[in-house]
């Protein structure tokens, strides 16, 4: 965990007064809505449909037991007894009130947490792979970085009033990308260069939304020391050249798809020379600083255990040998493994934990996980330290909360926004697919043979159910009023990034997930073999095949 | 009208002409846009009072550069408080051209966004209408610590830490 020092401290309790200010002067009425609104965004601070939204900032998706804990409390005192774990590593309380708000912030800051910019048209939470700082594949921990990174946008005074919001990723797994970093305003791969150092490759221009786009190489490589510099040329060519006359062509990826990514690199380079060398040069010792910061794991040492084999010896409960095939994953630490906690238990909506359930991971954690947790952008929770000798029990200990679910990366572990059930932008609901879908789709053993595939579901072009990007997609339109769906196929988030292409004619609510049964058939008919993956099999024979067996014969359109 | 200035309220004489209106009789002082600040150099320099430039958010500097030295002041226009390109043209006129003259923000000026635009390098201040100038004063005094460098700390947080350490 990264520990907060006396500054850091200082500044969320002093922005917590600040927001309480604001709020008194809005209810008095010396503020106007609009004068307000952009305060309380970059305070978390949402309105939906109903009520409000408070969107609680987990850098990089790290937290600890007594955070989580904090959490809980704030469900069960302040909301409905439940929270959303979000697609960008974030919570969301769907119910507070407004006047609560500030003391739910300075209730934060006691556990050093802030809802600082998780909202507005400004620098938003940092995030990175889940499985940063265990991954045996990653080469170097990226959350130091993503917390030099969360300093820097901290109230940074020049850039709280972008054309539009801003997103940074980081991942220190090149070659395995799990933060998607090739959809973000900045994705930010550690690299080496040829000579063997270290340093960053810089994408630019990546996002979903309304005109998806894949990031574009901004730089192949750049120096360490010169990440911040070089981050806040790119957000000065954006701040003084993106567009603001239209909000759904204010993103950085219509700016660099206007200029073209080589006349934008021009600009960056050019203002960047002028700074490089500037108070922004990162030492050595302040990110060693930073490093030291985050507690070292007090691991023991234990042996290494084949999972595949362990999974196998568990004996009779089928549950447990899924659950270690699917949400288990390998640990750098001999011993160890990470465990992901599913959030998509049937009939629940995808991320949403309620405070018992929060309080009970807290415990589990401080019991099994060096009390640590990590959110995922998949909207799952992930235990980064279990030793692997104590699985059984520990699954045993999760069942008891149904937080045991073996789906993880399966057809029913499903990213999904709130859609029309909370947000006034939806065109459809969200919610109660992925929940049908669960329905449908409950057996372990088909959901095994299906392997490997990721469902996404939006309720509207916004994408914040990142259909894009799902293997399987679905995006919610209105469709002469009623609910509908077009079903989308061969997005992948991850090093083969790609966007998924709409298949056809929309589904109606009632046909939407016969849609998806047919589309899993085409799939499981066809496929060479297990180990052809859905994305692998699409990729392979394009839509031709669904395409028939979703509107063959009489049903072409 | 009232206004801040380095902290204090003060009044300020300064007029805003637009491109259309002529200069006034006497040695009032102005502030004109970019394009008739560029256009009307020597009708300006023949001018009794001062005369300051007003930037819109979109304009470049190039134009000014040259005379930066001898600018008694420089506005920028916040037609917008959500429209922050104001805020780079005040960096960039403080960090990068080392302009030393009072630099204000005019328009809609806000309280809620008066430290940002202090630690751009703003030091003079004029209120959007109807806003209270002694409560905004409230603003500067907010946040004890900032992460980044800026107009107040030339170096950022971590260096200063590195430095204590």
């Amino acid at each position: 965990m990264y520990q907060y020092d006396a500054h850091d401290q200082q500044i969320v309790e002093e922005r917590a007064a600040q927001f309480r200010g604001q709020v008194q002067r809005r209810l008095e009425g010396s503020i106007t809505e609009d004068e307000f609104k952009p305060l309380r965004l970059q305070n978390g601070l949402y309105m939906q449909l109903h009520a409000y939204m408070l969107r609680v900032a987990i850098p990089y998706g790290l937290l600890s037991s007594t955070q989580m804990r904090k959490l809980a409390h704030i469900a069960r005192k302040y909301d409905k007894g439940y929270g959303h774990f979000s697609t960008r590593q974030n919570i969301q309380f769907n119910w507070p009130k407004l006047a609560d708000v500030p003391t739910i912030l300075d209730e934060l800051a006691e556990v050093q947490m802030h809802a600082i910019q998780t909202s507005g048209n400004c620098i938003r939470n940092t995030t990175s792979d889940h499985y940063a700082g265990i991954a045996p594949d990653e080469i170097e921990d990226p959350r130091p970085y993503c917390e030099l990174i969360r300093q820097w946008s901290t109230f940074h005074p020049e850039f709280a009033f972008l054309p539009r919001k801003f997103k940074i990723a980081v991942t220190g797994t090149p070659d395995n990308d799990r933060a998607a970093v090739r959809f973000h305003d900045i994705g930010i791969r550690i690299v080496d260069n040829e000579a063997g150092e270290r340093g960053f490759e810089i994408l630019v221009g990546g996002g979903l939304g309304r005109t998806p786009h894949i990031a574009k190489v901004c730089r192949e490589y750049l120096p360490y020391e010169d990440l911040l510099s070089y981050l806040e040329a790119i957000l000065r060519v954006y701040n003084r050249y993106g567009r603001r006359d239209n909000k759904y062509k204010a993103r950085i990826k219509i700016l660099v798809s206007e200029l073209g990514i080589d006349e934008f690199r021009s600009q960056v380079e050019a203002e960047w020379e002028q700074i490089r060398e500037g108070a922004l040069k990162l030492v050595r010792e302040e990110i060693d600083r930073v490093r030291h910061h985050f507690e070292p794991a007090k691991y023991r040492e234990l042996p290494e255990r084949d999972l595949s084999v362990l999974g196998q010896s568990l004996g009779g409960d089928p549950g447990l040998r899924h659950f270690v095939r699917n949400n288990v994953e390998r640990h750098r630490q001999p011993g160890y493994c990470a465990v992901m906690i599913s959030l998509k238990a049937r009939a629940r909506p995808p991320g949403d934990a309620s405070d018992t359930q929060m309080d009970a991971i807290a415990d589990i954690a401080d019991e099994f996980s060096l009390g640590r947790i990590v959110v995922t952008h998949t909207q799952n929770l992930v235990l980064p330290d279990v030793e692997q000798a104590r699985l059984t029990e520990l699954y045993a200990r999760l069942a008891e909360h149904e937080l045991a679910t073996a789906n993880a990366g399966l057809l029913t572990d499903s990213i999904c926004c709130p859609g029309l059930d909370f947000c006034n932008l939806a065109n459809a609901r969200s919610i109660p697919v992925a929940l049908e879908i669960g329905e449908r789709f409950d057996k372990l053993d088909y959901l095994a043979d299906v392997g490997e595939v990721s469902l996404k579901i939006s309720g509207c072009i916004n994408a914040c159910g990142h259909h894009h990007v799902g293997n399987i997609g679905l995006l919610g339109i209105d469709k002469l009023d009623e609910e509908a769906y077009q079903l989308v196929l061969g997005g992948a988030p991850g090093n083969d990034a790609s966007i998924g292409k709409i298949i056809g004619r929309a589904f109606s609510r009632d046909q939407v997930v016969d849609a998806i049964e047919t589309v899993l058939q085409v799939y499981l008919g066809n496929r060479q073999g297990e180990d052809e993956r859905f994305i692998d099999y699409y990729r392979r024979v394009g839509q031709a095949p669904f395409k028939e067996a979703l509107y063959g014969d009489h049903k072409k359109g | 009208m009232e206004i801040i200035k380095r902290g204090e309220i003060v009044t300020s004489s300064w007029q805003h002409l637009t491109d259309d209106q002529a200069l006034p009789e006497g040695k009032v002082d102005v502030t004109v846009t970019l394009s008739r600040f560029v256009e009307q150099q020597s009708a300006l320099a023949a001018y009794g009072g001062r005369v300051g430039v007003r930037l819109r958010p979109g304009d470049e500097l190039e134009p000014v550069l040259s005379q930066l030295q001898n600018l008694p002041l420089i506005a920028v226009e916040f037609p917008k408080f959500t429209d922050g390109r104001g805020y780079s043209l005040a960096r960039l006129l403080r960090d990068r051209h080392e302009y030393r003259g009072e630099l204000r923000a005019v328009g809609n000026v806000l309280r809620d966004q008066l430290f940002y635009m202090h630690r751009c390098g703003f030091d003079a201040f004029e209120l959007q209408e109807g806003k209270s100038v002694s409560d905004a004063l409230d603003a500067f005094a907010e946040f004890s610590v900032r992460y980044q460098a800026g107009a107040d700390d030339p170096r950022p947080l971590f260096r200063r830490r590195a430095a204590s350490a």
